[in-house]
C-alpha cells in the first residue's frame, strides 16, 4: 500500500469528526470518498494535508509514519492537494504559478525563459495548448484545475488528493480532467477523488469509501458495487421515496397568479423578459453558466435594478430597487455563491438564521437572545442541520449545513417568493433530497419557488415549469410532460427551435 | 459572564501594570479627598486618558465594520478650533457644543459617503481628511494659537463633578452609553455582520451602506467630544498639536483591547480598558521619574510585550509547551502555578 491510514481520530468542541477511521490507497488507484456533508471527508483530508493535526491513530506513506504539520511539509512528503476552488493565484501567469516557490533564478533573479520553460515541461502530457507567460485568469476553470494537479504532481508525486474538483466544469472539461487522471493513474499514482457526482464515482474510481458521521462504513471494489447500495450506506437508511417523479400530479392544476414581471430587464445583464410566477408553483431556472440565469435572480431581488418594464402583483407594481426593498415586498433570495454572498462566516448559526428578520424588523427593536436561540433550534431541528448548537460559528459547518443555514434565514422571513440560485452545489445526496423535498414541502402551504439549477435531473424533479436562458434571454418555456432532459438540452443547445418555443 | 470573560486580559493586564507601576512610585494608587474633589494617579489616569478613551470607542465602532478611522486626530483639532472660535465669538457655550459636534458629524459624513457610497478602502478616504484637516483647523483659528477664557466651557476640561473629574465622567458615560446603544439593540449585531461580510449582509436586507456612514459619523462625534475636552483644558485651540497622533493611540487601545482589525466581534469595555492600560503606561512612566527621553522607547517595550503576550499565535505555542514539558507529575505542575499568582 501506499498510503495507509489506522484508526485516525480527530475531535473538536461537541463532535467527533473522525472516530478510528482506516483508510488504504494502493499505487496507481483512484480512491473514491463518500459521505454526507459532515461525514468527516474534509477532516480526514485536512488530517493528511497537515491542515489538522490528528488526536490519534497512524497515517504511514510507503511504509513510514508521517505526521505532517503543514500543507508544504504534506507536499515535501508527497502528498499534494487539488481543491474545488482553484487555490493559485490568478493574476499571475501560468508558468509562475507553476514554478511558484521555486523559481529558477540566475544571478538571484528570476530567470523569466527557465521558468517558461519548466512550466511547459511540467505542462507536457497533459494535453493543454496554453500559451505559459499568459495571466492564469485568462483560462477556463478545467485548465486551471489542470494547472493545479500539474503543480501538485510536480510538487508531491505519490499522494494527489482532488477535493470536489468537478464541481464547476462542464462534461466536456470533466472528460478532459479525467483522462489526466486515468493517464496519472497508468504512472502509478494514487489518488483520492471526493464528489458529490457518483456518476462520475462509478465511471473513474477503482475502489469507494464511504464515510458516514466520523466512522468508515465500508471499502469496496467500485465495480462489485450498486448505485442503490452505495447511497444506503451513505445516508444510513435506505431511500424510502425518490424524490422524482412525485411532482408530475398537480403540474396541470390551475393556479392563481402571485406576481407577474412584464419586460423586466437590464442592458448588458438579461434582455427583457415576462414571466408569471403562480402561487404555490415551483419555477425551474435552467441554461449553462453565465447564460443569464443568476443575472435573471439579481435582477428579480433588487441586486442589480430594472432598465426596463416592471413587477407587479394583485394590488399593483412593486418597488424591486433594491434587496431590502425586494424583502420588503417578500421576496427571498440564497444566493450561488454561499461563502461569499450567504453566510456571515464569523456569526453564529443564531445569528445567521436571525439576521435578515433582524434586519426586517429594524435595529431598534432586537429580536431577543432567547427567541433567536428558539428560531435556531426550532430550524436546526426542521432541516437537520448538523451543528454542536445555535452558538456554533457558520464557518466551521460543512457546506452543506452552511447551505441550509442560509436557507434557514429565509424560511424563517416566510417570504411569498423564495429564488434559490443552484441550492444544491457541491452538497452530498442525503442534503439534496432533504433541500427538493423542503421545497415540496413550502410550496405546499402556497410559497412559490424560483430554481435556479446546472443539473437538469433536479428541475424535472421539482419545477412545475421550466424556463430556458440562452445569451443573456429566457428563449424557452416548459410545462408539465415536456420537461424532460433532452427538452430543455435542446432548448439550451440549438437556437432554432429554442427561438420557435420563445 | 462571558463578558466578563472576554475582558478579563485586558483586565489583567491592567493589574499588572499598575502593580508594577507602584513598585517604582509607592502612591500610586492613593486616592484622596482634596477640596472636594478625589486627587491622585488613578484619578488623573481617569482624566488623561479621556480623549484616547472617547476616540477608542468610536474606533471599535469603525474597526468592527472592517474599517479604520485615521483621521480622529485631526478631527480633534478640528473641532477644538471650532469650539475656541465660536466662544470667542460669542456663539455662547451650547452654540459652541453643538457648533463643535456638528463638525464632528459632518467629518464622519464625509469619511463615511467615501467609504460607503465612493467605494474608497477606509485607510485611504480618512486619511485624506488626516491630511487636510489640519489645514482645515487653522484656517479656523486663523494661523493662531486661539485662546478663550470662559468658565463654562472650561469646566468640561479641568471640572468635576461630585468629586470626579468632569472628562473621566464623559468618556465613561460615552462608553456605556455607547455599549447599550449597541447591546440593548440590534445595532451590535448588523455592525458585526456587516463588518464580516458585506456583501451577504445587504443581501440579508441590512442597511450596510447608512450603518457604514453611521459608525463613521459614530467616530466623528466621540471625536469632537475629545476636542472639545482638549480644548476646554488647555482654554485654547492648537490647530497643530491638539489630538496630533492620537488616531494611532486609538487604534492601538482597540487592538489591546483585542479587537480584530478584520472586523467582527468588537467589544467597547476592552477597547477602554485598552485605552487605561496605554495612559497607564504614559502617566507610570512619568511617576517611576524615567528621564522623558526614555518615555518612547519603554512605552514601545511595554506595548509590545502586551500584544505578543495577547496574540493568539502565541496561545498555541504556548499550548505545545505547556504539553512537551507537562510529562511531569500534575501535581508539580499546579503548585508551579500557584506559585506564580
Amino acid at each position: 500500500m501506499l498510503l495507509t491510514i489506522r484508526s485516525l481520530t480527530k475531535t473538536f468542541p461537541g463532535t467527533r469528526a473522525l472516530d478510528g477511521v482506516d483508510f488504504d490507497l494502493a499505487a496507481g488507484e483512484i480512491h473514491a470518498l463518500l459521505g454526507e456533508n459532515g461525514a468527516g471527508k474534509s477532516t480526514l483530508i485536512k488530517c493528511l494535508t497537515g491542515a489538522y493535526a490528528r488526536d490519534a491513530g497512524k497515517i504511514s506513506l510507503d511504509g513510514q509514519t508521517v505526521s505532517p504539520k503543514s500543507t508544504s511539509e504534506a507536499q515535501e512528503l508527497g502528498i499534494g492537494t487539488v481543491y474545488q476552488e482553484v487555490n493559485l493565484l490568478a493574476n499571475l501567469t501560468v508558468a509562475q504559478n507553476l514554478t511558484f516557490g521555486r523559481e529558477p533564478t540566475r544571478f538571484g533573479m528570476v530567470d523569466g525563459r527557465a521558468q517558461r520553460q519548466q512550466a511547459e515541461a511540467m505542462l507536457e502530457g497533459y494535453g493543454l495548448d496554453i500559451d505559459v507567460s499568459r495571466d492564469l485568469s485568462t483560462y477556463s476553470v478545467a485548465v486551471r484545475q489542470i494547472v493545479a494537479i500539474a503543480r501538485a504532481v510536480a510538487l508531491s508525486g505519490k499522494v494527489l488528493i482532488l477535493d470536489e474538483p468537478t464541481a464547476s466544469l462542464d462534461s466536456r472539461e470533466v472528460e478532459t480532467l479525467f483522462g489526466v487522471m486515468r493517464k496519472l493513474r497508468d504512472q502509478g499514482m494514487g489518488m483520492i477523488f471526493v464528489s458529490h457526482f457518483l456518476d462520475q464515482v462509478f465511471s473513474l474510481t477503482d475502489r469507494v469509501t464511504v464515510l458516514r458521521n466520523g466512522r468508515k462504513i465500508t471499502t469496496e471494489r467500485t465495480a462489485d458495487l450498486d448505485r442503490v447500495r452505495l447511497i444506503e450506506h451513505m445516508l444510513g437508511h435506505t431511500l424510502e421515496n425518490e424524490v422524482a417523479g412525485h411532482r408530475k400530479a398537480d403540474h396541470g392544476l390551475p393556479r392563481s397568479e402571485l406576481l407577474r414581471f412584464e419586460d423586466f430587464g437590464r442592458r448588458g445583464h438579461i434582455e427583457p423578459f415576462n414571466l408569471s410566477v403562480g402561487e404555490g408553483e415551483v419555477l425551474g431556472l435552467a441554461g449553462l453558466l453565465g447564460s443569464g440565469r443568476t443575472e435573471s435572480a439579481e435582477l428579480m431581488f433588487g441586486v442589480a435594478s430594472a432598465h426596463s418594464g416592471s413587477a407587479q402583483d394583485k394590488s399593483g407594481a412593486i418597488d424591486l430597487s433594491s434587496p431590502r426593498a425586494a424583502i420588503a415586498a417578500g421576496f427571498g433570495f440564497a444566493p450561488e455563491e454561499r461563502k461569499a454572498d450567504g453566510i456571515v462566516a464569523d456569526l453564529s448559526v443564531r445569528e445567521n438564521i436571525a439576521l435578515a428578520m433582524q434586519a426586517r424588523r429594524g435595529w431598534a427593536r432586537p429580536i431577543s437572545r432567547s427567541e433567536q436561540t428558539r428560531l435556531a433550534q426550532d430550524y436546526i431541528a426542521r432541516l437537520d442541520i448538523r451543528t454542536s448548537g445555535p452558538d456554533q460559528v457558520v464557518g466551521d459547518l460543512s457546506g452543506g449545513n452552511q447551505q441550509k443555514v442560509v436557507l434557514a434565514r429565509w424560511l424563517a422571513m416566510n417570504p411569498r417568493f423564495l429564488i434559490l440560485d443552484e441550492p444544491t452545489r457541491g452538497i452530498d445526496v442525503g442534503a439534496h433530497a432533504e433541500i427538493l423535498r423542503l421545497i415540496d414541502e413550502v410550496t405546499k402551504e402556497g410559497m412559490s419557488i424560483l430554481v435556479i439549477s446546472s443539473e437538469l435531473d433536479e428541475l424535472i424533479a421539482v419545477a412545475n415549469r421550466v424556463i430556458v436562458v440562452r445569451d443573456r434571454r429566457h428563449v424557452a418555456e416548459l410545462t408539465g410532460s415536456e420537461i424532460t432532459t433532452e427538452t430543455i438540452v435542446r432548448a439550451i443547445a440549438a437556437p432554432e427551435q429554442g427561438e420557435d418555443a420563445a | 459572564m462571558t463578558a466578563l470573560l472576554r475582558i478579563t486580559p485586558q483586565l489583567l493586564t491592567l493589574a499588572a501594570l499598575m502593580a508594577m507601576v507602584t513598585l517604582f512610585f509607592p502612591g500610586f494608587l492613593k486616592i484622596e479627598f482634596v477640596d472636594g474633589r478625589l486627587v491622585g494617579p488613578v484619578m488623573d489616569i481617569l482624566k488623561r486618558g479621556a480623549p484616547v478613551g472617547l476616540l477608542a470607542v468610536g474606533m471599535t465602532l469603525v474597526i468592527a465594520t472592517r474599517g479604520i478611522d485615521l483621521s480622529v486626530g485631526t478631527v480633534v483639532a478640528i473641532t477644538g478650533a471650532v469650539t475656541a472660535w465660536a466662544i470667542t465669538n460669542g456663539y455662547g457655550l451650547g452654540g459652541a457644543l453643538v457648533l463643535a459636534l456638528a463638525a464632528g458629524a459632518v467629518a464622519g459624513i464625509w469619511n463615511g459617503c467615501l467609504v460607503a457610497i465612493a467605494g474608497i478602502q477606509p485607510i485611504v478616504a480618512t486619511l485624506i481628511l488626516m491630511t487636510s484637516g489640519r489645514g482645515i483647523a487653522q484656517l479656523v483659528t486663523e494661523g493662531r494659537i486661539l485662546t478663550f477664557s470662559h468658565d463654562g466651557l472650561a469646566f468640561f476640561g479641568s471640572g468635576d463633578l461630585l468629586g470626579i473629574p468632569v472628562p473621566a465622567l464623559i468618556w465613561l458615560a460615552t462608553a456605556i452609553g455607547v455599549t447599550l446603544l449597541m447591546r440593548r439593540t440590534a445595532l451590535g449585531l448588523l455592525v458585526e455582520a456587516v463588518g464580516v461580510n458585506r456583501a451577504a449582509s445587504a443581501l440579508a436586507g441590512v442597511n450596510a451602506t447608512v450603518l457604514l456612514i453611521a459608525v463613521y459619523v459614530a467616530s466623528g462625534l466621540c471625536a469632537a467630544l475629545a476636542g472639545i475636552i482638549a480644548t476646554a483644558d488647555i482654554r485654547g485651540a492648537d490647530a497643530n498639536n491638539a489630538g496630533l497622533w492620537l488616531e494611532l493611540d486609538a487604534i492601538l487601545a482597540v487592538v489591546i483591547g483585542g479587537n480584530s482589525l478584520l472586523g467582527g466581534r468588537f467589544s467597547i469595555a476592552a477597547a477602554l480598558l485598552g485605552a487605561l492600560i496605554i495612559q497607564t503606561i504614559d502617566t507610570g512612566i512619568l511617576l517611576a521619574g524615567f528621564p522623558s527621553e526614555y518615555n518612547l522607547v519603554i512605552k514601545a517595550a511595554l506595548v509590545l510585550v502586551i500584544l505578543v503576550l495577547q496574540s493568539p499565535n502565541l496561545a498555541g505555542h504556548w499550548y505545545a509547551l505547556r504539553r512537551t514539558f507537562g510529562r511531569q507529575p500534575a501535581a508539580t505542575t499546579a503548585t508551579a502555578k500557584g506559585a506564580k499568582q
